[in-house]
């Protein structure tokens, strides 16, 4: 037994890493993990569940407001939900997001609909793949506790 | 009487011991109000959150009062620099601290402290960033 949690938190430890030098998560995603505790042990998924969630809801919004079909674009509504999304994707280290918004946000004061529409669709994916990549990590820190390990805390630099 | 400041720290005379710091979180962003909920939990104190500024200004003419408010500036219903003054025209003394991603945009920065914040600070907020003010509060 002490192998397989000494494999999984290996395993754990490795994923974690290459997360941050993928450049899925940054320093602020740390700080979330510190914030966890005891009292709180599932603070961090709640997080993202809640950062998710709103993900789903500001990806509609620029949607709708990029569709041409309902008549003219609503450049000031897009920017207003990259706003929101910037600062939700740093408050949870969600760094390829947040870089996106950077972007995002340029072409939308520009009135720059391809860019616009080019960056939605790779929020899209990049907030999807971030979605599996920390469930995927999730995961591994389940099965390490329920094969009695504890989850290691894990040094970036 | 809570401190009262307009720019730079200022300490008073308090006449009763404040065990807990009690805190108001607005921000519209679900995931940063649970964020700065464990913030404040994590140093000692406890929260209400107010989904914005209307929800905030509503809280206070029921009453409520707040040793220190952490106002997001963007936010449907109420905005954070119409909800800071709001509040400041209502006598409101709690320390505010303005939570911005603008934080890095001179003008927008501006006319945020110009609107009644004690400070300003960037999203995103960490328990770095937050203590040293609220350390002051606790005349740490």
């Amino acid at each position: 037994m002490d192998a397989l949690i000494a494999q999984l938190q290996r395993q754990f430890r490795d994923y974690t890493i290459s997360l941050y030098q993928q450049g899925f998560l940054d320093d602020q995603f740390t700080e979330l993990k510190k914030l966890q505790d005891d009292g709180s042990p599932d603070f961090v998924a709640e997080v993202l569940t809640l950062f998710f969630e709103d993900c789903v809801k500001l990806i509609s919004n620029m949607a709708r407001a990029l569709d041409k079909t309902t008549g003219t674009v609503d450049f000031s509504q897009v920017g207003a939900s990259v706003h929101q999304l910037k600062g939700s994707s740093s408050s949870v280290g969600a760094k390829r997001v947040k870089a996106l918004c950077v972007s995002f946000k340029e072409y939308c004061e520009a009135k720059n609909y391809e860019g616009c529409v080019r960056c939605l669709q790779q929020v899209d994916i990049e907030y999807k793949a971030l979605k599996t990549k920390l469930q995927d990590m999730f995961n591994l820190e389940k099965q390490i506790i329920q094969a009695g390990g504890r989850v290691p805390q894990v040094d970036i630099n | 009487m809570a401190t009262k400041s307009t720019g730079g720290i200022e300490k008073t005379k308090s006449t009763e011991v404040k065990k807990k710091l009690n805190v108001l979180i607005v921000d519209d962003d679900p995931s940063i109000r649970r964020l700065h909920e464990m913030i404040i939990k994590r140093i000692g104190g406890i929260s209400q959150t107010a989904k914005n500024g209307e929800e905030a200004v509503i809280l206070h003419r029921g009453g409520a009062s707040f040793d220190l408010i952490l106002m997001d500036k963007e936010m449907p219903e109420r905005d954070g620099v119409s909800t800071t003054k709001k509040l400041r025209e209502m006598k409101v003394t709690s320390m505010i601290v303005g939570v911005t991603s603008l934080a890095d945009q001179e003008e927008e920065r501006k006319a945020f402290m110009e609107a009644g914040l004690n400070h300003c600070l960037e999203k995103p907020l960490t328990m770095d960033k937050i203590l040293p003010y609220i350390n002051h509060l606790l005349g740490a």
